[in-house]
């Protein structure tokens, strides 16, 4: 236990001492908030939204993908400089490992989430009440604490941040396009359609949009019961998987 | 030895990656509180023997037992009780090093008062406490050195065993590292190196190569079972060839390539010395005798193979997970 606060301190600790970090967290989903909902301001509506309505919670789902991404980035760092082989001779299960580094990262994710919302319902973007917010925050720290497993699942395999990279290229960004956080379903593709069903990132945008009260019949959500059991279980399988890759011995654990 | 007494009890361990042999039968046994030696080539396996030791590689074959602990069981228990000292040191960089000796004391359960006493301890120990709150990533590879030590001496381990630990540092960054373990009461002490040097500091040497054990013992025990006396030229290494060839015929010496020139021995080398001399003239640039090292003994109990550290990359790992180097 004392292991895992240790190592999501320590997460938090290199996060706030990393300048360019904070403010390309914070500042990256602005610009891209503004850029988007700026642009189709009148040529996209989504039922009775503009698209920057529209935009806002799938702008919170990219804060926390690419918070997770970013922070699980760190285990590839931490393997090459050596930072991890010594906490892989602790006497800690690795268990215990996974979960410290992913609550680190997913509290990270939350905590930016957290600056938006309240920067978009201080601007007028998004009308919240207290039972949205509490339930929206909550939505956020399940979908941080799943796509940060995810992606320290990813990492752990990984040898390069190149690799990675191309990973997150190939798999994340598409899932994050894919999940209607930047377009409603009911429009697309029927190739598009079942590939966003199947997408898990789908349904926790979706999850989300419940949440905040942010959904319309326009976007074609699936019910918010389908949207938490399974984004429930995309977490507990992201968090599983992260475990599993974890727990196998190998040379690569030392240089 | 006694098993109890013993801190580690290895007998025919193997370890395979792949298809490639990296151990093959070795075995040997270490005193508690002695300073213990793996000394071999790269290639010869002493680095797979750290992983095992370390707990990072599980037992393919043979026994194991380290303070008690059968690894084959264990592996977990051992953790607390032992210090790991890795070639690059396991310090994270970015953060100052009493942020690093925290974290670290946590890993092992350490916390509260007790915690940041110990990390005070260990500071003044190190003589880091001038630079406690500078960034790792602003201190020298000696000093980085130090503050892995300092972690992982934190939580008190009764055995450290560290890789190649005085790779990078300069000869009074080495000295210094040494000497502070020197200062600590009862610790079992093993450490791979390639540095024949280093190796005759130990109070034991396993000798290493292509996975097996050449030579077991004490640095003096090993060196007067070669016998006689070693013989060492200066040469150019143009004339090298000529002269490695000459001392052959002429004097029936082998001789293999040591820095700056080559080295031969033979029960009476000191006695060859004036003809040695006369006979190369000007293209020795010194001679000199001493008795048999290492190196020597290396070189008789491989029958010829020489002592040889390149730099070579990492083996290229066979599969997703299973290779690294030996």
């Amino acid at each position: 236990m004392r292991a895992v606060v240790a190592l999501w301190h320590r997460e938090l600790v290199r996060f706030l001492g990393d300048r360019a970090r904070v403010i390309g967290s914070l500042g990256q989903p602005v610009v891209f908030f503004l850029l988007f909902a700026g642009a189709l301001r009148d040529s996209l509506r989504v039922g009775d939204q503009s698209y920057g309505e529209f935009f806002f919670p799938g702008t919170l789902a990219m804060i926390v993908m690419f918070t997770a991404i970013f922070a699980t980035i760190t285990v590839i760092e931490d393997r090459k400089e050596g930072f991890l082989q010594g906490v892989l001779v602790a006497p800690v299960p690795r268990s215990a490992i996974a979960l410290g580094k992913i609550l680190g990262g997913a509290t990270l994710g939350f905590l930016l989430g957290a600056v938006f919302l309240f920067g978009g319902a201080a601007f007028g973007i998004i009308v919240l009440d207290a039972a949205r917010l509490l339930s929206g925050l909550a939505v956020l720290l399940l979908l941080a604490f799943a796509l940060t497993a995810c992606g320290f699942a990813l990492a752990w395999l990984m040898d390069s941040t190149a690799g990675y990279h191309g990973i997150m290229m190939l798999v994340l960004m598409p899932a994050l396009m894919l999940s209607g956080a930047f377009f409603p379903q009911p429009g697309a593709h029927a190739l598009v359609r079942l590939l966003m069903a199947s997408n898990p990132l789908t349904y926790g945008v979706g999850l989300l949009r419940h949440a905040l009260g942010n959904a319309n019949m326009a976007m074609g959500l699936p019910s918010p019961t389908v949207c938490l059991v399974a984004t429930l279980a995309f977490a507990l399988a992201s968090f599983a998987l992260a475990t599993f890759v974890t727990t196998r011995r190998s040379a690569r654990d030392a240089t | 030895m006694n098993e109890t007494l013993a801190a580690i009890t290895a007998r025919g361990l193997n370890y395979r990656y792949g298809e490639r042999q990296a151990l093959s039968g070795v075995g040997f046994a270490v005193a508690r509180g002695a300073r213990y030696a793996f000394l071999g080539p790269n290639g010869s396996g002493k680095s797979t023997l750290f992983k095992l030791l370390a707990t990072i590689l599980p037992l393919q074959e043979g026994e194991l037992s380290v303070l008690g602990v059968d690894l084959r069981r264990d592996p977990a228990a051992l953790r607390a009780r032992i210090g790991v000292v890795f070639q690059s040191p396991a310090v994270d960089k970015k953060l100052s090093v009493r942020q690093n000796l925290t974290y670290g004391g946590q890993m092992f359960g350490l916390a509260g008062t007790e915690l940041s006493a110990r990390v005070d301890e260990m500071l003044a120990r190190t003589d880091l406490l001038g630079r406690a709150r500078d960034k790792v990533e602003t201190l020298s590879g000696g000093l980085r050195r130090r503050v892995e030590l300092a972690k992982c001496l934190l939580h008190r381990p009764e055995l450290l065993v560290l890789d190649e630990p005085t790779t990078g540092l300069d000869p009074t960054a080495r000295r210094e590292l040494w000497a502070l373990l020197r200062g600590i009461d009862g610790l079992t002490v093993m450490f791979t190196t390639h540095l024949l040097e280093e190796a005759e500091t130990a109070d034991r040497v396993l000798i290493l190569h292509q996975g097996k054990v050449v030579a077991e013992g004490t640095p003096g025990d090993l060196s007067r079972s070669v016998g006689g006396t070693a013989l060492e030229v200066g040469v150019d290494l143009s004339a090298r060839d000529d002269v490695r060839a000459l001392l052959a015929q002429r004097f029936g010496l082998q001789a293999i390539d040591v820095d700056g020139g080559l080295r031969a021995q033979a029960p009476d080398a000191h006695r060859l010395v004036p003809d040695v001399v006369d006979a190369l003239g000007v293209r020795a640039r010194r001679v000199s005798v001493s008795p048999p090292s290492l190196l020597d003994v290396f070189f008789a109990k491989t029958g010829g193979a020489a002592f040889t550290v390149v730099n070579e990359a990492p083996v290229k790992k066979r599969g997703r997970r299973g290779g690294g180097h030996a």
